[in-house]
């Protein structure tokens, strides 16, 4: 439950060995690099430039990733619906070495897969451009001759299309009006469709322009020349097409033989992702000829037995010292088992700042509360707290993102189970539907109490809660002024305001207007009392010290009176703890809705129980689904906005180690 | 005439907070198509901001069915002879959750739509990205606890 102490890191080590200590460093994931803006100055020590070897490994990277694309389209792998949750498969450092002696082969296997996707896309472009041809031959089927045919010694023929539907006769006809001094013509429709009639048209070699002067008249148009006989042609395009589509078959077959090769690319992407990472990193640090120098943040906690392992393997000189107070240092937090889940929450808000609590655990106990009560149903919190479990049972492999999410959802989950139980809500009302329908018996299922029927007894309970949740804000924010000995903050920032509010709550129980909307008997009158003094003595204080960093006292009390008009902002805040109620109450109605909808077609004989089961899971599974997802962006508000609000500014950096950053192997130290 | 007032409270609770989810949650889905066509590992994470304009239809079927079920329209005995004014009631008593469902969805939808360019650009701020449209949806949840407290309180 805390931030964890930083070392400040300065290494000096061999420049031979400088392979070797970063590749640990890497491994160990134990250090964050620091990279200083280079000194023009400095004649000893300078950066080298790696972004070409950068470059060609994150090329080689993209190369190898590319391939399992193609791999993945020509021969999908079967993968189990768990696969996204399952992390990285760890490898030992002695079959790293293996593969990476492999590495050419590997490569060389890359390559091919690219080269035969170039072949399968050509052969793919080949299919449209043949079977437009084919399309273009449409019009020629049974012609006898090729379309470049132009006639004998004696005779002249033209072959073409005429843009209308027109038969032998009305052609010969017209040709006759065009050219009344061309005696011998013969007109061969081939094919006439769409508007468009092919024809072979033939006179003697003396009318030849004359005859062509006439078709021009009636637009007739060449067809693309080509020397075969369409038939012929055909049968040409036919077996290309065919010679295509086995080509497409066996590159297709080709490349998915390189299947059981996968793991090997994925090892060689991440291999080259590594070493991508390692020379960014060798270009931040400063190098003379025969040493140089890494700086970075080590947490205290693996400090000396880092330490120990750089001096045990290398010559190196290791300080660790305390960061100075003005370095910005990273945060890396470290909790309990029951809280750590929830560290991802904060990472998603922001790091805890200088000087502040890391505010994880608070989150963390009120978080699974706050959302069991917006989800509440006793069969939801079972269903959701089952699957995450086994789940984190099954894929050990799992990262730790992953992992800290759904263990978050497991215990989201319990939470819910509990408010389940509080408000009798099992599938909603499920149980009684049931027993009604199928039964016939009148069920009544124990609750605490009742949202629906009593939502403004249900509105008092998250009140109390939320007031709860801003008051261990609030207390704190006591906590850290005291400890840093900020005894006027403490007492100015925070039990001023736990009198103000609290006096005003005890002093509102004794009213008319409050107990009644509430339905709530009256406290006794001396705690009012109590109250407004309280309340009174706190107001009196804001005004006075809310103010206090300006030395005019007029304008430190008008300033006070501002700060007293915070006071609303407590009452927004409780206020906002009504979507406990309205979100609880949204999953119920829901599920009754569903179940009411299952137990109206139930009465049909036979088909009945179907129904009734088809509803029953659809609904429910909709149901979960959404109230879920509320139910988390809540609980997200609640602790962003109403707790943080209170005490957390955040703004710290997260500590992101030197680290291997694969995708599909995770390497494991040998020992 | 007073069944068919309360009926038209009911009817509008889910009708314009059903139309307004429509609205926000098809502008959500059409800026996080925009993001997946880029970036399709953000799928999971535009799809939760696309969702969260899609409660105010929910919350008006919640009120509704409260509405419904007090009314016995749902399988018990219908009160046909309700008088005018517990008619209007029921009316009034829908009215917060019909408009405030409305407006408050289509205005969410455009925190959204910003979210999702934002989770687009950089999606490590997701958490903060959730928080812009769930600050709109307060005012949804409001409305729907005034309107559940009235109809609680219609005398019978």
């Amino acid at each position: 439950m805390s931030v964890l102490p930083m070392k400040h890191m300065i290494l000096c080590a061999k420049r031979q060995d400088r392979k070797s200590i970063l590749e640990l460093l890497q491994r160990s994931e134990a250090v964050e690099i620091i990279s200083r803006e280079d000194d023009e100055n400095d004649e000893v020590f300078s950066k080298i430039d790696v972004s070409q070897s950068s470059q060609l490994y994150s090329k080689n990277a993209a190369q190898a990733d590319k391939a399992l694309e193609i791999l993945n389209t020509a021969a999908p792998e079967k993968g189990s619906l768990l696969s996204a949750f399952a992390g990285r498969t760890p490898i030992t450092l002695s079959e790293y070495e293996t593969n990476v002696s492999k590495r050419d082969s590997i490569m060389k296997d890359v390559n091919e897969i690219l080269r035969l996707d170039k072949e399968l896309v050509e052969a793919k472009a080949d299919i449209p451009r043949i079977t437009t041809q084919l399309e273009a031959l449409t019009p020629w089927e049974g012609l006898e001759v090729p379309l470049s045919f132009t006639g004998t010694k004696k005779t002249a023929a033209f072959i073409g299309t005429i843009p209308e539907t027109i038969s032998e006769s009305e052609i010969a006809e017209a040709l006759a009006g065009y050219a009344p001094e061309v005696s011998a013509i013969d007109v061969n429709v081939i094919n006439g469709q769409d508007n468009l009639t092919s024809v072979l048209i033939s006179c003697m070699k003396s009318d030849k322009d004359a005859v062509e002067d006439a078709l021009r008249r009636m637009n007739f148009q060449r067809p693309p020349i080509s020397d075969m006989i369409p038939a012929k042609q055909r049968e040409a395009y036919e077996t290309e097409l065919a010679v295509a589509a086995d080509r497409i078959n066996s590159t297709t077959e080709e490349i998915a033989s390189y299947g059981d090769k996968r793991d090997d690319i994925r090892f060689i992407a991440d291999y080259f992702r590594m070493r991508a990472e390692k020379y960014d990193v060798l270009g931040t640090l400063e190098q003379s000829k025969r040493t140089f120098v890494i700086e970075g943040y080590v947490p205290e906690m693996y400090a000396a037995s880092l330490e120990k392992e750089l001096s045990d393997r290398f010559e190196v000189s290791v300080e660790m010292q305390d960061p100075a107070p003005d370095e910005d240092v990273p945060v890396l937090l470290k909790n309990g088992s029951l809280a750590k889940p929830v560290e991802g929450v904060i990472e998603s808000y922001s790091m805890p700042g200088k000087g502040e609590l890391d505010p994880t655990t608070p989150v963390a106990c009120f978080y699974y509360i706050l959302f069991g009560m917006m989800l509440s149903d006793f069969a939801y919190g079972a269903l959701m707290s089952l699957s995450t479990f086994v789940l984190i049972k099954k894929l050990k492999n799992m990262e730790q993102g992953m992992r800290k999410t759904l263990t978050m959802f497991f215990y989201c989950g319990l939470g819910t189970m509990l408010s389940g139980i509080l408000f009798g809500s099992y599938f909603g009302d499920a149980p009684t539907v049931i027993a009604k329908t199928f039964f016939g018996i009148d069920l009544e299922i124990p609750k605490v109490i009742d949202p629906l029927n009593q939502p403004m007894k249900m509105l008092v309970v998250c009140f109390a809660i939320g007031l709860v949740h801003l008051f261990a804000g609030l207390g704190i924010n006591l906590y850290t002024a005291i400890k840093d000995k900020r005894y006027v903050d403490a007492i100015s920032d925070s039990i001023l305001w736990y009198l103000l509010v609290g006096g005003l709550i005890l002093f509102g129980l004794t009213t008319d207007m409050v107990c009644g909307m509430f339905s709530m008997s009256k406290i006794p009158a001396p705690l009012g009392n109590i109250g407004k003094v309280m309340a009174i003595i706190g107001a009196i204080g804001i005004i006075l010290m809310g103010g206090r960093e300006s030395k005019n006292w007029f304008k430190r009390i008008l300033k006070g009176f501002y700060a007293l008009y915070n006071v609303t902002s407590y009452l927004s805040d409780l206020l906002s703890y009504s979507r406990l109620l309205a979100l609880g109450l949204a999953t119920s109605v829901i599920s009754s809705v569903f179940n009411k909808m299952g137990s109206m077609v139930a009465g049909t004989p036979v088909l009945g129980v179907v129904f009734f089961i088809l509803i029953f899971l659809v609904g429910h599974t909709i149901n979960l689904g959404i109230n879920a997802l509320g139910a988390y962006v809540h609980t997200n508000r609640l602790q962003y906005v109403e707790f943080f609000g209170k005490f957390y500014n955040g703004g710290g950096r997260l500590f992101t180690p030197f680290a291997t950053k694969t995708k599909y192997f995770k390497i494991k130290e040998d020992n | 005439m007073g069944i068919a007032l309360a009926l038209l409270g009911a009817a509008s609770a889910a009708l314009f907070a059903g139309i307004g989810s429509a609205i926000g949650v098809g502008r959500a889905g059409q800026a996080a198509a925009g993001v997946v066509t880029e970036e399709p590992s953000q799928f999971s994470r535009v799809l939760i901001l696309q969702l969260l304009p899609g409660t105010q239809g929910i919350y008006g079927l919640l009120i509704a069915f409260i509405a419904l079920s007090q009314l016995g329209l749902l399988g018990g005995q219908a009160n046909t002879s309700m008088s005018v004014g517990t008619g209007f009631m029921y009316l009034f008593a829908c009215l917060p959750m019909a408009f405030v469902g409305l407006v408050s969805a289509m205005m969410q939808s455009q925190a959204a739509v910003a979210s999702i360019g934002l989770v687009a650009k950089r999606p490590d701020q997701f958490g903060k990205s959730m928080i812009f449209p769930a600050m709109v949806e307060t005012y949804a949840i409001l409305a729907l606890l005034v309107s559940i407290l009235a109809l609680n309180g219609i005398p019978a």
